[in-house]
């Protein structure tokens, strides 16, 4: 009996991991889709839709399976809340880069070449943010002390991803032969992809007092 | 009649279950890691089989109870405890039914004219602080160590609940186990010379003594007390006086486990008794606090706590009170006979063995064969005639005691052959048609017999078997 406790509290475990592979999986699809799409790729770019939103469904499923066994088995009832919390934070993070590339499909929006590099500068800090919260989030199952090592990196990004993003929407207001709406709508891709590093970074916000909760 | 009297001793046990579990299991159930059902299944199991498998040992049989001398003082003295307990488990606060028993005791000591020995009564008070505050060193100690070793290893979150959670269950097993052994005398002991019960083996293989059924049935009813009442303390025990984390949940159990263990070992008792430390659960509720001191003090509720206190301090008294009362009722109004009188008289044989011992017999000259009906009545004789020190005290009391013990064979084939060795048999065989006018001499006549009765100077172990064994002696053969 005890063994077959051991294995399935294993497997929660490779769950969580599985969980957090996903979330960051999910960060480089949107890498490459906003990369693919910047390209005019079109076919690359609805491959990567199609993935994230594949990717997006197993997370979900691993969430709920997750959330289920922790209750059923009433297991770490003094973090269960809060690990429950950081599950679906993360998995707010991972439906946000669905969501921005989605709306890239949707909307289409025309980015003159010299706003590339700045966009693709955005999603690299946005994407690095997020993969320093996974980490930090493995940290906390895995080894609580290392925690920090990770989490000081996720308000780096987050502070980079705030500097390229007011920097790039000056750009575009400042660049004369565009439409109004045009920069509005430039505007909000920046503001909405910016948006991520944010969330992420009220994620390892939370996570430091789950870790202070812990500490023994 | 027998079942009349065993009532106070089931509903002792009742409250016992109801109020200690919550040391082994409270902090387990409170923090969650253990569901109530499940800590209550296991408690009750091992009380059970503590009971039955080492409660029944020759050296617990009697029991605090068995002072008492009339078994229907004992159902008075058992049923104020467990009141007084009861009371307190109502009032959701933890406390300990061997000072219950005490303080129950007391109040028959009070009514039958015996004398309180006042070293029980400091000790009691002694071990509300001493006791807590060793089982807040040994969790703050504990505590230390597990988080060193959780940190060290890198536990993987999932399996240091199991672990903990493993760790909770063993450790509440095992304390469960020794409630049941180090308990079971005090509910049931008194009854077993009125036990109707005969030995019964199971197809052969397993042989089931009087006691042992006996004993099973208070086994029984501990875990009913268990079952049926026991999350309102548990539930003060794990999260009234502070919110514990599994870890420091696990580090608690252990230390009173620790605790009562240390206090149980023979070698280390004889170390913490010689320095006035009598071992009584009180332990949990210090190594809470421990925990808490350890976290800064901040999440301890002080109100809850003050109200455990003063717990301690009411229990015996209430339990003495209650005693006292009911005893006087049932004496006046039911003419039962609560307690066996006893009588002090100089007789020169007592005069001899008090000379012998080295203690000037000169002011006992006007004492001489004079009747006394009560040792109190006896004491302020003594008092007025010379101040002496309590061990000598004691000495002149146990040396003047009347007790008509008479070695019939009648009575020689009620003693239980289980409890004595057959050479201790054979001294007693020898003595048949002798009789004794003090308790002293019927030991002074075994030990002459047999190097198997005699005291030995070192082993306090030997000498606390030995009169218990004596105790049961004298009821058998008192005319």
């Amino acid at each position: 009996m005890e063994f077959s406790i051991l294995k399935r509290r294993l497997d929660i475990g490779k769950q969580i991991d599985d969980f957090l592979d996903r979330v960051s999986e999910s960060g480089l699809l949107f890498k490459h889709g906003v990369s693919d799409f910047l390209k005019g790729n079109q076919s690359a770019f609805s491959e990567k839709i199609k993935h994230i939103v594949d990717v997006e469904h197993q997370g979900d499923a691993l969430r709920r399976s997750l959330e289920e066994q922790l209750y059923i088995q009433t297991l770490i009832p003094e973090s269960r809340g809060d690990v429950l919390e950081l599950l679906e934070a993360m998995d707010a993070l991972l439906d946000r880069f669905k969501g921005a590339l989605y709306r890239f499909d949707i909307e289409q929006p025309e980015i003159p070449l010299q706003f590339h590099e700045g966009f693709e500068e955005l999603i690299n800090c946005v994407v690095e943010a997020v993969e320093s919260m996974v980490q930090s989030s493995r940290a906390f199952f895995k080894n609580i002390s290392g925690v920090a090592d990770h989490m000081h990196k996720v308000s780096y990004w987050e502070t980079e991803s705030d500097k390229v993003s007011t920097r790039l929407q000056r750009a575009i207001f400042n660049k004369d032969d565009l439409h109004l709406s045009q920069k509005l709508q430039l505007r909000d891709f920046v503001m909405h992809v910016d948006k991520i590093a944010d969330r992420a970074e009220d994620v390892s916000d939370k996570l430091s007092i789950y870790v202070i909760k812990r500490s023994l | 009649m027998f079942a009349f009297f065993l009532s106070s001793g089931l509903f002792l046990g009742w409250s016992l279950g109801a109020n200690d579990a919550s040391n082994v299991f409270g902090t387990a159930v409170g923090s969650k890691m253990i569901r109530f059902k499940t800590a209550a299944i296991c408690c009750s199991i091992f009380i059970i089989l503590g009971s039955v498998l080492s409660g029944a040992g020759a050296s617990h049989t009697l029991g605090k109870l068995g002072s008492v001398n009339a078994i229907a003082g004992a159902f008075i003295v058992a049923f104020a405890a467990a009141l007084s307990v009861y009371l307190m488990t109502r009032m959701r606060f933890p406390v300990s039914t061997s000072q219950a028993i005490v303080g129950a005791i007391i109040g028959w000591n009070i009514f039958s004219g015996s004398v309180t020995d006042t070293n029980s009564l400091t000790k009691i008070v002694i071990t509300w602080v001493a006791c807590p505050a060793l089982a807040a060193v040994f969790a703050i100690i504990l505590y230390k160590i597990v988080v060193f070793v959780i940190l060290h290893f890198n536990i993987y979150m999932f399996r240091q609940d199991l672990l903990t959670r493993w760790g909770l269950l063993l450790v509440g097993a095992f304390g469960s186990y020794s409630l049941g052994a180090n308990n079971i005398a005090n509910v049931m002991g008194v009854f077993i010379q009125v036990s109707p019960f005969t030995d019964i083996s199971i197809f052969g293989v397993f042989n089931l003594s009087s006691a042992q059924q006996l004993f099973f049935i208070g086994g029984v009813a501990i875990a009913v007390g268990v079952l049926t009442y026991s999350r309102r303390v548990m539930e003060t025990v794990g999260e009234g006086i502070m919110q514990l984390s599994p870890v420091a949940a696990f580090a608690v159990v252990s230390a009173h486990s620790l605790v009562l263990f240390l206090f149980a070992s023979q070698g280390l008792e004889r170390f913490l008794t010689s320095h006035g430390l009598p071992a009584i659960p009180l332990a949990i509720v210090g190594a809470v606090i421990g925990i808490g001191l350890l976290k800064g003090g901040r999440g301890i509720r002080w109100r809850t706590l003050g109200g455990i206190t003063s717990g301690w301090v009411i229990t015996p008294i209430i339990a003495g009170v209650f005693s006292l009362l009911s005893l006087f009722f049932l004496q006046n109004v039911f003419h039962q006979n609560t307690y066996q009188p006893m009588t002090y008289k100089l007789t020169p044989a007592a005069i001899a063995r008090i000379k012998e011992a080295g203690i000037s017999t000169q002011y006992l000259v006007g004492l001489a064969d004079k009747d006394f009906d009560t040792a109190v009545q006896f004491n302020k004789e003594l008092d007025k005639r010379v101040k002496i020190d309590s061990t000598q005290h004691n000495f002149i009391l146990s040396s003047t005691e009347i007790d008509q013990l008479k070695i019939t064979q009648a009575a020689i084939d009620k003693v239980n052959t289980d409890w004595i060795s057959p050479e201790q048999l054979n001294a007693l065989k020898k003595l048949k048609g002798r009789s004794f006018e003090h308790k002293w001499q019927l030991v002074q006549a075994l030990g002459g017999e047999t190097p198997a009765w005699q005291f030995s100077p070192n082993d306090r172990y030997h000498n606390d078997e030995l009169n218990n064994r004596l105790a049961n002696l004298y009821s058998i053969f008192r005319q």
